[in-house]
Parts: structure tokens; C-alpha cells; sequence
């Protein structure tokens, strides 16, 4: 009953998501009317490459505007990437346009709870709608079976069946965030992208959805990737952890030791940025100013230069590499091993 | 939710009496469209030159014309002619400027380009004229009133729907549809579409009054329906002439009837724009 046949049997462990030298890139304006001239460019992912074990739970965090939710458009297969590799199974997804990649047996694998639920659901649908709508067009259900999966995929989410034949605006937040989740796993998805999930939410509502999504990745067998500005909530939730900055990955690891004992100059200063209870800071890593334009970046300068702490004039000539450490670590610093 | 759905309308009538006056005008004329030949006392076409212009009475309660034709029966049977008129061509102009406008504003680019061209053409001319030349070219037939009466609302409705579809275009709706396996086509139709339903709705409303007023202004200038068939706009032109001589009668009621025609799809629009509308169901 769980997954889609799966086109390579895996077992925990294996990888599910390969992402390699992903990029993409946004024209800012067309060529000029005489062609010709360079166009200026947003460099919105660039060269990002991780990867995604079966059952894993893969945090994405970073500021806004650092090209998480480019990303996510990536992975989830809604935008087509200027280059790279995205192997999803034995699969290599990346060349397959998105329009495409619409009726493709394997969008019912890959599927996304999206950032504002009541946004994401059509006002015109009600709830059994919307979570009966992947299922029809993927999985071709019908009639009384329909209605059975949809109320299953609803009972699995913890949503009264009575609500199911509400409009969105008739429901709560927590209700309709109820309804987005029951929707994308409806098609019993391999890979669920998880976009700000809670962050439209109430905090009282928060803990039992992020509750929810614990026990469905648990019944369901599932792979999160798990967007969030929330880093206590990542610390929680996720195995692992990509640190992401202006479009490049800056750090990766299991997420204890990231947050623990953060390589990448940019990390300790978001970790020292969480609220603490004892209200103490450290200043010293306090993240001042704002990131450079992701507009035609120099490929030689470091992207977090400038605003670094420690950056050094080498930074400014030479991009470094995602270096591996010890622990199944990277980070992308020349200065990573040095004590902060 | 069609029980709902009336319960809602009668919820909305009664906050806005208005709504309901337009509700009960509009069921008037839709009766005397479909009743009208039925109910008229006279034969709309039968003259009687013994009667000649007389004024309003018991027997002919709007009078006779010049050829001594009751205007009331001929007010009523020019019902069905003009609401006719109007509503076909607004269903003309709903199917081709709305479908024109959602997949202008949905893909943008050339289709955009190519659709916005067009209802800028038909924007640079004086719109009753370009009306008037549509039907002298093509001769003045109903369907070529009809036709005129869309292609000159077609601007109107094109950018209503390229507004409404462009808001919606980036929707967390669209993409959800495209992950539960949407194409293009399907997400245009069976997402964005439906959205739009209750401000395209509203604008039918709004333009069926105008479309009746453009109807009958064409025939009333005589590009339109021809004499004898009874309209309402070749009635106010046939009637102008007597005016100045004392019997108003004949221009009045079938000018009136149309007034209150526009008057009444006018305010139906904000009417229907509440019903339609799911956001002000409570």
C-alpha cells in the first residue's frame, strides 16, 4: 500500500534524491531589441548539490531571498533548471521539462505541502476536492474509491470527516493545513517536500501539525525535505541539515552536530541568532547588513563576503569549495577549521 | 450547496432591497420575453388607421401609433427581440473575450501581445461606430447585430479576465494543481477559470444592459432590426417625429421600457456579484 511500485526497490538507507550541480538561473530583462549585450542574470540556486536517503528527514534552512524555495520549485519539479542533476530513484529527472513532468508516472512520488495552505487550496474546491484531485489525475481514482482514499488520506491527517465538504474559508488554519498535508500524501508520495509547513500557523498549532507530519513520516514511510526558518524546529526534526546562502550551499550535516558546532561562519551566526531563554548572545556573531545582489555574482568572491566576520582578502578572490569534514560534514569556508 | 446557494441569495436579497426590486424586474422581463406574443391584447403588426394615434386608454393602455398599432402589445412582444439580442450577444462576447482574456493573462508572451492588440484595435474607434460599420458592412441582420453588439464589447470583457487571471496566475492554487498533475490547459480551465466566474458574471450583468441600449440604438439610427418587427428602439425612432406634435405617447413607453430594462441589469450586477460571490456566504 505504501509508495507507487517503486521503480527501484530501496531499502532505508539507500538514496532517494541526487541532486547535483543544480542551477538556475533568471534572465532579469530580455536581451536588448538589437540583440546582443549581455543580459544581467539572477543567480537564484547555483551550483547546489546534496543528497536524500530513503526515510531521511533533510532540513533546509537560510535567510529569505537565499533560494530555498527556488530550490524546493526545483526538486518538486514545477521549474525546469538551467543545468545540473536531479536523480530521483534510478531516475534522472532534470532534462524532463516540467510541463512534461505534469502527467509523469512519477509526480504522485514527488508531491509538497506548501508554505500558506489556505492559499494553495482553490477557493472554489471544497476539502474532499482538493484532496481528491492528485488522486484522480494521477492515480486515475474514481467514484466510491475516491471517496474511500480521500477519507482514509484525511483520517491519516487527523481531519474531521465532517469538514470535508467545507470551503477553505470556512475552515481554520490548522484545519486547512490539515487538508494541504492529506492532499500530498494522498498519492502515498516517496519524497515530501515540505515548504514552511507551520509557518502560517498559530505556535499552539504548530506543535500538533509538526506532531502529525512526525507520525506520517513514520506510518508512511516517506522522505521529508523540510524548508524552515524555524532552527529549533529543524534541530527537531531533521537527520540532517543544508545550510543555504545566496543561492549556494554553504554548510551540510547531521543536524546535532551542525547546530552544536557550526563549521561555516554564516551558520554560527543564524544558531546565535535563535532566541534564547538565558538572553544571552554573542554578539560577536551577530549577522550585520544584508547579503550581496544575487545579480551576476562575482564567480571568484566568496558570496557571504563582506558580511563576514572572519572573512579575510582571499575571500574576495577565491570562491571556496564545499570541503567535506569529518562526521559526513561540508562546508564551504576557507577558514572552516579554524576555532571561531 | 444549491440549497445553500439559495439560501445565501435570499440572505443577500434581504440586506440589499435594491437587489431585490432588480430581482423582480428582471423575472418581469424574462417573463415577457417568453410570454409576450401570448399575452399581447393586439396583434403587434395589425394597423387600424381609424385608430390612429390615440392617446393612452382602457383599450390601449400605451396608446396606438401612427398606423393605429397598440404600443403596448407591440412593447411587449419587442420583449423577446431585444432581450434576445442582448443576451446572445453577450454570451458570444462572455465565451470569446473571456476565453481570450484568461489565456492572455495565463501565458502572457505572444498569445498576450496578439489578444491585447486586437482590443486595442477595437478600443481606437468611437464604439457605437464601429458598431454602426460592422452592421452596414455585413448588413443588418439579428446575428450581425448580435455579432457587432460582442465584438465591441469584447475589449471590456478581455481585460476584466486578463486582470483577474494575472492575479491568479502565481497562486499557491495553480502549483498545487500542477503537482496533483494539472497541464496548462487544465489548470487554466479547471483552476483559474471558476475563479473567475463571479467578477465575469457581474460584467455580464453590467454589459447585458448595454448590449440591450446598443440593440436598440442601432435600429433606433436604422442599422438594426428593420419596420415593422416590433423593437424598441425603432419604436422611439418612429415616435420622435411626434413628439413635437403633442403625442408623446408613441416614443414614451417603448423609450421607457428600455430604460427600465438597462436600469434593471445595471443593478442586478452588484446583486448577482454578492450571490456568486462564496467569500460572502456565511
Amino acid at each position: 500500500m505504501i509508495g507507487n511500485d517503486p521503480t527501484p526497490p530501496g531499502a532505508a538507507g539507500s538514496t532517494l534524491l541526487d541532486v547535483a550541480e543544480l542551477s538556475k538561473r533568471f534572465p532579469l530583462r530580455r536581451g536588448g531589441f538589437f540583440g546582443g549585450g549581455h543580459t544581467p542574470m539572477v543567480h537564484a540556486v547555483d551550483d547546489v548539490s546534496f543528497t536524500l536517503a530513503r526515510g531521511e528527514t533533510l532540513g533546509l534552512v537560510g535567510e529569505s531571498g537565499c533560494g530555498k524555495s527556488t530550490l524546493v520549485r526545483l526538486i518538486t519539479r514545477l521549474t525546469d533548471p538551467s543545468s545540473g542533476s536531479i536523480r530521483f530513484g534510478q531516475r534522472e529527472l532534470a532534462a524532463l521539462p516540467a510541463k512534461a513532468f505534469a502527467r509523469d508516472a512519477d509526480r504522485a512520488r514527488i508531491q509538497i505541502v506548501f508554505q500558506d495552505a489556505g492559499e494553495s487550496i482553490n477557493p472554489r474546491f471544497t476539502a474532499a476536492d482538493a484532496i481528491a484531485d492528485p488522486l484522480r489525475k494521477l492515480k486515475g481514482v474514481t467514484g466510491a474509491d475516491l471517496k474511500a482514499k480521500v477519507e482514509e488520506a484525511a483520517a491519516l491527517c487527523g481531519l474531521p470527516l465532517e469538514l470535508l465538504d467545507r470551503f477553505p474559508h470556512q475552515l481554520s488554519g490548522g484545519q486547512r493545513a490539515r487538508v494541504g498535508i492529506a492532499r500530498a500524501i494522498a498519492t502515498r508520495p516517496d519524497l515530501l517536500v515540505l515548504d514552511e509547513p507551520t509557518a502560517a500557523l498559530d505556535v499552539s498549532v504548530q506543535v500538533t501539525i509538526l506532531q502529525l507530519l512526525v507520525t506520517l513520516r513514520e506510518t508512511l514511510g516517506m522522505s521529508y525535505v523540510f524548508v524552515s526558518h524555524d532552527l529549533n524546529v529543524v534541530r527537531l526534526l531533521c537527520d540532517r541539515v543544508v545550510v543555504m546562502y545566496l543561492g549556494r550551499i554553504v554548510e551540510v550535516g547531521p543536524a546535532s552536530q551542525v547546530f552544536a558546532n557550526p563549521l561555516h561562519p554564516y551558520t554560527r551566526g543564524l544558531v546565535a541568532a535563535v532566541p534564547r531563554l538565558d538572553g544571552l548572545r554573542d554578539d560577536a556573531l551577530r549577522l550585520a547588513g544584508d547579503p550581496r545582489s544575487p545579480i551576476d555574482p562575482d564567480p571568484n568572491a566568496c558570496r557571504f563576503h563582506g558580511r563576514c566576520p572572519i572573512g579575510t582578502d582571499r575571500c574576495g578572490t577565491e570562491m571556496p569549495a564545499l570541503r567535506r569534514f569529518a562526521g559526513g560534514r561540508q562546508a564551504a569556508c576557507h577558514y572552516a577549521e579554524e576555532p571561531p | 450547496m444549491s440549497s445553500s446557494t439559495l439560501r445565501h441569495a435570499r440572505h443577500v436579497v434581504s440586506e440589499n432591497p435594491v437587489t431585490g426590486i432588480a430581482l423582480a424586474l428582471f423575472t418581469f422581463f424574462v417573463l415577457a420575453a417568453i410570454l409576450g406574443p401570448s399575452l399581447a391584447p393586439y396583434d403587434p403588426l395589425a394597423s387600424n388607421t381609424m385608430r390612429a394615434l390615440q392617446p393612452p386608454s382602457a383599450q390601449h393602455w400605451f396608446g396606438t401609433d401612427q398606423i393605429g398599432r397598440d404600443i403596448f402589445s407591440r412593447v411587449l412582444v419587442a420583449t423577446r427581440l431585444d432581450l434576445g439580442i442582448a443576451a446572445a450577444s453577450v454570451a458570444l462576447v462572455f465565451a470569446m473575450g473571456g476565453f481570450a482574456g484568461l489565456a492572455s493573462g495565463f501565458f502572457g508572451g505572444w498569445v498576450d501581445q496578439l489578444v491585447g492588440r486586437i482590443a486595442d484595435t477595437i478600443m481606437a474607434f468611437p464604439l457605437f461606430v464601429l458598431a454602426m460599420a460592422i452592421v452596414a458592412a455585413l448588413g443588418n441582420t439579428v446575428p450581425n447585430i448580435v455579432l457587432a453588439t460582442a465584438i465591441i464589447n469584447f475589449p471590456l470583457y478581455v481585460r476584466v479576465a486578463r486582470a483577474e487571471t494575472v492575479q491568479r496566475r502565481e497562486a499557491g492554487f495553480v502549483d498545487a494543481a500542477r503537482i496533483a498533475g494539472h497541464r496548462d490547459i487544465g489548470v487554466l480551465l479547471g483552476q483559474v477559470a471558476p475563479n473567475i466566474m463571479p467578477i465575469m458574471v457581474v460584467q455580464m450583468s453590467l454589459t447585458m444592459g448595454y448590449a440591450i441600449l446598443n440593440a436598440a440604438g442601432l435600429s433606433f439610427i436604422g442599422l438594426g432590426v428593420r419596420a415593422p418587427t416590433p423593437e424598441w428602439g425603432i419604436m422611439v425612432a418612429e415616435g420622435a417625429a411626434f413628439i413635437v406634435s403633442g403625442e408623446w405617447w408613441v416614443a414614451l413607453f417603448p423609450g421607457a421600457t428600455l430604460m427600465t430594462a438597462v436600469f434593471c441589469f445595471n443593478l442586478l450586477g452588484d446583486g448577482v456579484r454578492d450571490i456568486v460571490d462564496p467569500r460572502r456566504r456565511t
